[in-house]
């Protein structure tokens, strides 16, 4: 048990980190927490493409001294996948950020019940 | 977070304050057993997976093989993530490049001010205000810019100090993303954050001398135009096939790798101009 813990715990701690943002956007209210949530479940998924790439004791993909050989690098692809995933949430965080921005401009509140009901109510 | 929930939803006039917490209650349970559930869930599916660091694992394939033994000879670039993402994969990073183009769109749309003012308050919100307990104080004008720093002398002084230092660093980690680890991503993030505190210590006026709405229009659509017309011929090409005809140099040069050196630097333009405009989109509703 306590082996099989040892062997995946960047996997773990991936699992937990997406748990805890997934609970972020379940529990909180205010928009700017939720979305911190959502950056919270981005992270996890960087860790988990990150540590899937990694390989015991080998360097990061950069040629050093022209050695060519597989059994000296990582594997290059998660990171280049990693790279992707960081663009993306860099851009639907500042959308997220702006809509609420509007949102606030709107209803005077970050409170995304008070929002709603307040839409609801205009019809 | 329990506190201040249940304060304000008894006082909702739409739901009886009862049934509301009690629908507040049920929901909070069901979110707590779902992610419960959904930690085990993970988990156990994780545990399924390979070892971390064992080099046999399934992802360990020909594709990994193939760019680290023929990375360097095809596309002439000492990091092989670069190579990767800008030669091989170059489209796939186009794609990134316009995401961030179409993120600034959108942000500009959402949160332009245009002069004719207009604000949305009126009487209707205040009944609700009451009712969710919101003060009174939270309604301040939304106006960030009664808030900017006026001739704050330690913050001038540090940012002379630390911006030049920024964007030289910035510019290094572009120039160099074919040869250590960077690129045109992290390097365009230093460049952006230098002018965000440059932005911040010496107000709209001074920055506006030379990053303003119509330069950032010109640098991304310049970059996304080199970018596109110098990965897009090889549809006329017969695709699979990308080609630039310029030589690769020797290995470890700064000018070496054929076009990757001109992509981090499209690349970097763009993230820097999009970082930017973000920051001031926020601040002031225009570029």
């Amino acid at each position: 048990m306590w082996n099989l813990v040892r062997e995946h715990l960047n996997d773990i701690v991936a699992a937990a980190l997406f748990v805890i943002g997934f609970g972020d956007l379940l529990f909180q209210k205010n928009m700017i927490k939720k979305i911190i949530g959502l950056n919270i479940m981005d992270t996890a998924i960087y860790l988990l493409l990150a540590s899937q790439g990694y390989i015991e004791g080998r360097k990061a993909p950069i040629v050093v001294d022209g050695v060519k050989d597989v059994s000296a690098y990582i594997n290059p692809i998660p990171s280049g996948l990693v790279l992707t995933g960081i663009v993306v949430s860099v851009s639907v965080t500042a959308l997220l950020l702006s809509l609420t921005i509007r949102m606030y401009k709107k209803y005077h509140s970050l409170d995304l019940d008070y929002c709603l009901m307040m839409a609801r109510r205009e019809g | 977070m329990k506190s201040g929930n249940t304060k304000t939803q008894n006082k909702t006039e739409l739901i009886p304050g009862k049934t509301a917490k009690r629908l507040q209650s049920v929901y909070r349970i069901a979110a707590a057993v779902m992610i419960v559930l959904l930690f085990v869930l993970l988990v156990t599916a994780m545990v399924g997976l390979p070892e971390i660091g064992d080099k046999n694992n399934p992802d360990n394939n020909e594709v990994a093989r193939r760019y680290i033994e023929n990375g360097l000879e095809e596309t002439g670039a000492v990091n092989i993530v670069s190579g990767m993402i800008l030669d091989y994969r170059a489209f796939d990073t186009f794609g990134e490049s316009c995401v961030l183009f179409v993120a600034t769109i959108c942000v500009t749309i959402m949160l332009r001010i245009d002069g004719r003012g207009g604000d949305e308050d009126d009487e209707e919100h205040e009944t609700g205000k009451k009712a969710f307990g919101i003060r009174e104080s939270a309604f301040a004008k939304f106006d960030s810019r009664n808030y900017e720093p006026q001739n704050d002398t330690i913050l001038k002084k540090s940012a002379m100090l630390v911006i030049p230092l920024i964007l030289v660093f910035g510019i290094y980690v572009v120039l160099n993303g074919h040869l250590s680890p960077g690129g045109g991503f992290s390097g365009g993030a230093i460049l952006g954050t230098g002018f965000i505190l440059y932005l911040s210590a010496f107000g709209f006026e001074k920055t506006e001398r030379f990053m303003n709405a119509k330069t950032v229009k010109i640098v991304t659509l310049v970059a996304l135009l080199v970018y596109c017309l110098s990965k897009c011929y090889s549809f006329f090409t017969g695709a699979n096939h990308l080609e630039s005809g310029i030589p690769l140099g020797t290995p470890g040069a700064i000018l070496s790798s054929g076009l990757i050196l001109v992509l981090n630097i499209c690349v970097g333009a763009v993230v820097a101009c999009t970082m930017y405009s973000f920051y001031a989109l926020v601040r002031r509703g225009r570029i």
